[in-house]
């Protein structure tokens, strides 16, 4: 594999961006300085380790410390996807599947479709993608779920008043939720190239490869991430929309049933 | 007896809303009257599973309600709440969605004539509808089921006397035309009277009379 040597001293050299963004920051006092100055030191200590990570990893070149490592990223992403999910009860359980699910789903069609060798070299990364936007995919997801279960409530409930099962009163939120997970992905999939250039493209580009090769590689990654990214919106969803309702199909939490106040009631 | 309540407690957020509460409502039309946070909408709630009390129990027909599978008895007694609440669509699609839980093939003229509202209602966007109207669209989705008993949350607590007036006569019409039992829930006593043969009186949780409307309301 040939790649591009770059030195501690070019990365120290880009601080000079970094330097602007805090001079922006102070001028237009947006009070961003601090959290500058933690994005700063936490990308540069987080992606020195996963450096020696996946180095080591390389090195012993064991599938096994792959699955673990793609493990340990599915429960960070589960759990940061689940800081956002505000609104949905227990939804770090559905998030570790839908990650899971779709983490194995995606990875395990790409190996027996022969897009990539089992190797470390191509699982770590492109697992760590598809991880990644499953994550960001689900989140949103299930916060929108959030907010629609919570928006919709009565009308839920005037669906389960008349016989429907908990699925048939919560589709409507389920299908805007799994809806808004996915959209973002397809939009920028539809502009890709046009407004803007794909990371791993820019990266190979960067790396010395020929634009082909890096334009077919970013499609597979694209194609890859749009499926990882429905699968997971798909579990996630329907897994937690279960989280507001009891085995009797009655919604959970509800808002006052209008006899409490109200100017008629 | 369609329904009977035996000494039912009912939380919600820590406070007391029923109180061992024991009533009963027989077939025909009921009123459950009482002043606002009296506990009646809580306790109509409680005739379809929408909600289980913490003790106590809920008889339907002499069954505890419990025993029965909450899909099979909602589709039995449908429950209209007090906030018109459609699905963003229009009034067939409302009136098919309904329809679809029991395998029902409705006949939307005909619903929509019995809640009072024309046929050509059918297509309309349910955005584009009045509250009174909205209200009307729930009483025809709701009958979309046919069902045995129907609940009625305060069916026109939003509405001016003329609208009121109507929905009152659909309600009494329904009794009539299809047998349907009612329980209709309402803050003012003079519609319990017009409306119900029956009324239970409940405050603050509990039970203050029930019987013939003419006995309690005198």
């Amino acid at each position: 594999m040939t790649g591009i040597e770059v030195t501690l001293g070019e990365v120290a050299a880009s601080l000079v961006l970094v330097a602007v963004a805090v001079a922006i920051s102070r001028w237009r006092r947006a009070g961003l300085e601090a959290d500058i100055g933690i994005a700063v030191i936490r990308s540069f200590l987080q992606l020195t380790a996963i450096g020696f990570v996946i180095t080591a990893i390389f090195d012993v070149d064991s599938l096994l410390l792959v699955v673990v490592l793609l493990a340990t990223m599915v429960g960070f992403g589960a759990f940061t996807a689940g800081a956002r999910a505000v609104g949905v009860p227990n939804a770090l359980g559905p998030l570790v599947i839908a990650l899971s699910v779709s983490a194995v789903a995606t990875i395990g069609l790409t190996l027996a479709l022969g897009i990539f060798p089992a190797t470390p070299r191509y699982l770590v990364p492109v697992g760590g993608m598809v991880i990644g936007n499953a994550m960001t995919a689900s989140a949103v997801a299930l916060n929108r779920l959030g907010d629609e279960m919570r928006d919709q409530a009565l009308a839920i409930e005037a669906t389960l008043a008349l016989g429907a099962t908990s699925r048939q009163a919560a589709e409507p939120a389920v299908r805007r939720a799994l809806r808004s997970g996915t959209i973002t992905l397809v939009d920028s999939t539809k502009t890709t190239g046009l407004i803007f250039f794909p990371g791993t493209m820019v990266g190979m580009l960067l790396a010395g490869a020929e634009p082909i090769d890096a334009v077919r590689l970013q499609l597979i990654l694209l194609y890859l991430l749009l499926g990882a990214v429905a699968i997971s919106a798909l579990v996630a969803t329907t897994l937690a929309y279960r989280n507001f309702f009891t085995p009797a199909h009655q919604l959970k939490d509800l808002p006052d049933p209008g006899d409490e106040g109200g100017p008629g009631a | 007896m369609l329904f009977k309540l035996e000494s039912v407690k009912l939380d919600r957020g820590g406070e007391p809303v029923l109180k061992v509460l024991s009533a009963r409502l027989p077939d025909g039309i009921s009123a459950v009257v009482g002043p606002s946070g009296s506990g009646k909408s809580t306790m109509l709630r409680l005739l379809n599973r929408l909600s289980d009390p913490e003790s106590g129990s809920v008889h339907f027909r002499g069954t505890d309600t419990r025993e029965l599978d909450p899909l099979q008895l909602r589709r039995q007694v449908a429950l209209v709440p007090q906030l018109p609440a459609l699905l963003p669509g229009t009034v067939l699609e409302n009136l098919r969605f309904a329809a679809g839980f029991t395998g029902a093939e409705p006949d939307p003229g005909e619903l929509l004539n019995l809640a009072g509202l024309e046929a050509s209602f059918a297509d309309r966007d349910v955005k584009r509808l009045s509250v009174g109207e909205q209200q009307r669209a729930m009483l025809a989705r709701a009958m979309a089921t046919q069902p045995e008993v129907l609940l009625l949350d305060e069916p026109t607590s939003a509405l001016d006397e003329r609208t009121r007036d109507s929905i009152e006569r659909t309600v009494a019409g329904l009794r009539r035309q299809l047998g349907t039992s009612i329980v209709i829930v309402t803050h003012d006593p003079a519609q319990a009277q017009r409306l119900a043969d029956w009324v239970v009186k409940v405050d603050r949780g509990r039970l203050v009379r029930e019987g013939p409307t003419r006995e309690v309301l005198a």
